[in-house]
């Protein structure tokens, strides 16, 4: 009887135990999510301010700001300008950092510790730095191909921008691919060699298609951390071209209206709306 | 469909040999069981007749045809995988017709070759869907499906009923070998099971460190073991060390004179002998050999009992009994006589 009684006490103690540890749990996912979310908040509401200063309370609302964009030249090249350098960026990082993490993965040798390291160091330098350097190694290159007798223009140029780019972009789709490599089952290459596919078409029908939820994530976040680059584009950029972190950036120097607020608004959404569609060909949870 | 000749075939680790001098001829059509504990060269000698592992030495033909050196793709054998290693991203029909498509088969007759595939397993009407929504014995179909359509030269199976409950891996061990022998089919199969070897081999190859022990029918491995290793991998053996000490007369180290059927010469030996060829109680006198001994430990295992009876402080064996029901059961601790007839001892 009495012992009944003791492990009816237990029973309802650890359901209060378990219950207070849910509330925490559930209380410090809400301050994270508030912390990450609040600067998108104010923005987004900002973009709908009437007046031109920012301040509280609002004065009223308006879609006057969005229709303000058009207007803004630079705003609209830098946004046509960062989707072309993203998309190339993205691309030539998935043919280098794809065959990059297979290599890894399945060819083990004593150098592949300092290779992978080697592969993810943009993520190490501070972006700042990076660009310095990246410049510099640009101008000498241009004086060197100069010394060669050639003219090649570097500096400046889309494609300087773009082999940048691609740098910061391979270590995030080398990780994402290795990471979707870890539980594959090779012996289904091995299936499919038995079944009469070279190694190549082993890997096109097989290999790749298998990672493809790795590939795809590694690909919408290699076109998110180009497309929202500044401190590498400020180096590299050529004079008149910018990208639209930069465009914002030069406009704020001189501006603070609601402009600026919805013009972030519409890159937020473009990357939500990135994310929703990649999300519904390959589910994003699984892969990140 | 072909005849697999396999000649002084070795694989060398550095300085440990996985397989060493293997030769085999096996006929076209013939079902050909390796079998052996783990770590026996088994699995290394069929990927080396698939192709995913380079022999050091020896060759491999299919149909005269030297394929030792030809990568995996340009042999044309059909493996099954132990994981069965489908396609996780192709249907069941997509999966079947990769084999055909690599050997560009036109789309009409890959269709048709698919289906019979299918049918020949019983899976008609699961072409559209996905491995995963499939089985684990359904999934073994698919993959021998999948290693049938293309009409493979020679049929290999690694394992392929281990990953199957015990009570599906009997039908299915039915069903691959009645397969088997509809299409005619030369198969190499591995297992370290024994039931699986002996109940769906034409011929059997026991090995053990990377050698042959012996080859030969479940009959000839069963009443002819060649050695201490197969005696006791291939069914139960009680096993009486002594010497031969005269014309087949064998003495166990207790004393014992066992009348045994070796022409073998004098010396240190091994008498093996089945423990269901060993008769207990009355109907033992008659025999060639004939001991009285005590009943130390008897479990029941239902259709059948095992007797361990103690002949000489030495020497111990365990008769097995069936159990017909209603018959008088020996108890531990009774004296009870046993005998065997001196053609079922095998001496090494």
């Amino acid at each position: 009887m009495s012992g009944a009684v003791i492990f009816g006490r237990s029973v309802g103690r650890s359901n209060l135990w378990r219950s207070w540890r849910r509330l925490a749990l559930d209380g410090a996912a809400f301050v994270a999510l508030s912390f990450i979310l609040l600067p998108l908040v104010f923005v987004t509401w900002l973009a709908f301010f009437k007046q031109e200063i920012p301040s509280f309370p609002p004065e009223g609302y308006t879609l006057h700001w969005f229709a303000a964009i058009l207007t803004q030249k630079a705003i609209i090249d830098g946004f046509v300008m960062s989707a072309e350098v993203g998309v190339a960026a993205t691309v030539i990082g998935l043919a280098l950092g794809v065959p990059a993490a297979l290599g890894l993965v399945r060819h083990a040798t004593r150098w592949s510790g300092a290779a992978s390291t080697l592969l993810l160091m943009p993520l190490v330098v501070p972006a700042i730095v990076l660009g310095t350097a990246i410049y510099v190694a640009q101008v000498e290159a241009e004086i060197l191909v100069y010394g060669l007798g050639y003219e090649m223009p570097v500096i400046g140029t889309i494609g300087g921008l773009i082999a940048a780019h691609a740098l910061i972009v391979i270590p995030w789709v080398v990780r994402l691919v290795t990471a979707s490599l870890a539980g594959f089952d090779r012996t289904i290459e091995e299936a499919a060699k038995n079944l009469g596919a070279t190694p190549w078409t082993t890997v096109r029908r097989v290999t790749l298609p298998v990672i493809r939820p790795g590939i795809v994530a590694a690909a919408l976040f290699a076109f998110v951390i180009s497309f929202s680059n500044l401190e590498l584009s400020l180096f590299l950029v050529g004079a008149g071209r910018t990208t639209l972190p930069i465009a914002i950036l030069q406009y704020l120097e001189w501006k603070i209206d609601p402009t600026i607020a919805a013009a972030s608004v519409v890159q937020i959404a473009v990357i939500a709306a990135a994310m929703l569609i990649t999300d519904r060909f390959v589910k994003l949870t699984q892969v990140v | 469909m072909a005849r697999l000749v396999i000649e002084h075939l070795s694989k060398r680790y550095g300085e440990t040999s996985v397989v060493k001098d293997l030769s085999l001829d096996i006929p076209q059509g013939e079902f050909l069981v390796l079998l052996g504990p783990s770590g026996c060269g088994k699995t290394t000698t069929l990927r080396m007749v698939a192709g995913f592992i380079e022999p050091s030495g020896g060759s491999i033909t299919l149909d005269g045809r030297d394929v030792t050196t030809l990568p995996p793709w340009k042999r044309n054998t059909g493996l099954v995988f132990q994981s069965y290693a489908l396609f996780p991203h192709l249907t069941v029909d997509e999966n079947v017709a990769f084999g055909l498509e690599m050997r560009k088969v036109p789309a009409q007759e890959m269709r048709e070759r698919v289906g019979e595939a299918l049918r020949l397993v019983r899976l008609d009407g699961f072409g559209d869907r996905l491995p995963r929504q499939l089985s684990g014995g359904q999934q073994q179909r698919v993959a021998l499906a999948r290693a049938l359509a293309f009409r493979p030269d020679v049929l290999l199976l690694d394992e392929p009923l281990s990953n199957l409950d015990a009570k599906l891996r009997e039908e299915v061990r039915v069903e691959i070998r009645e397969l088997q022998q509809k299409l005619g089919i030369t198969t190499v199969m591995v297992t370290h099971d024994q039931d699986e070897a002996l109940s769906m081999a034409d011929r059997l190859v026991v090995m053990a460190h990377g050698e042959v022990q012996q080859v030969g029918s479940q009959r000839d491995l069963y009443e002819r073991p060649a050695g201490r290793f197969v005696a006791s991998f291939v069914g139960r053996s009680n096993f009486l060390e002594g010497s031969l000490t005269g014309p087949r007369r064998f003495t166990s180290e207790g004393g014992l004179g066992i009348a045994c059927a070796s022409d073998a010469s004098f010396g240190k030996a091994t008498l093996a002998l089945r423990p269901e060829a060993v008769i207990i109680g009355a109907e033992a006198e008659h025999l060639d050999n004939s001991f009285q001994g005590v009943v130390e430990y008897i479990s029941y295992l239902g259709s059948i009992l095992d007797v361990r009876v103690k002949l000489t402080p030495q020497d111990r064996i365990i008769v097995q009994i069936a159990n017909r029901g209603g018959q008088a059961l020996p108890a531990v601790g009774e004296r009870v006589r046993v005998g065997w007839p001196q053609t079922v001892g095998q001496v090494f």
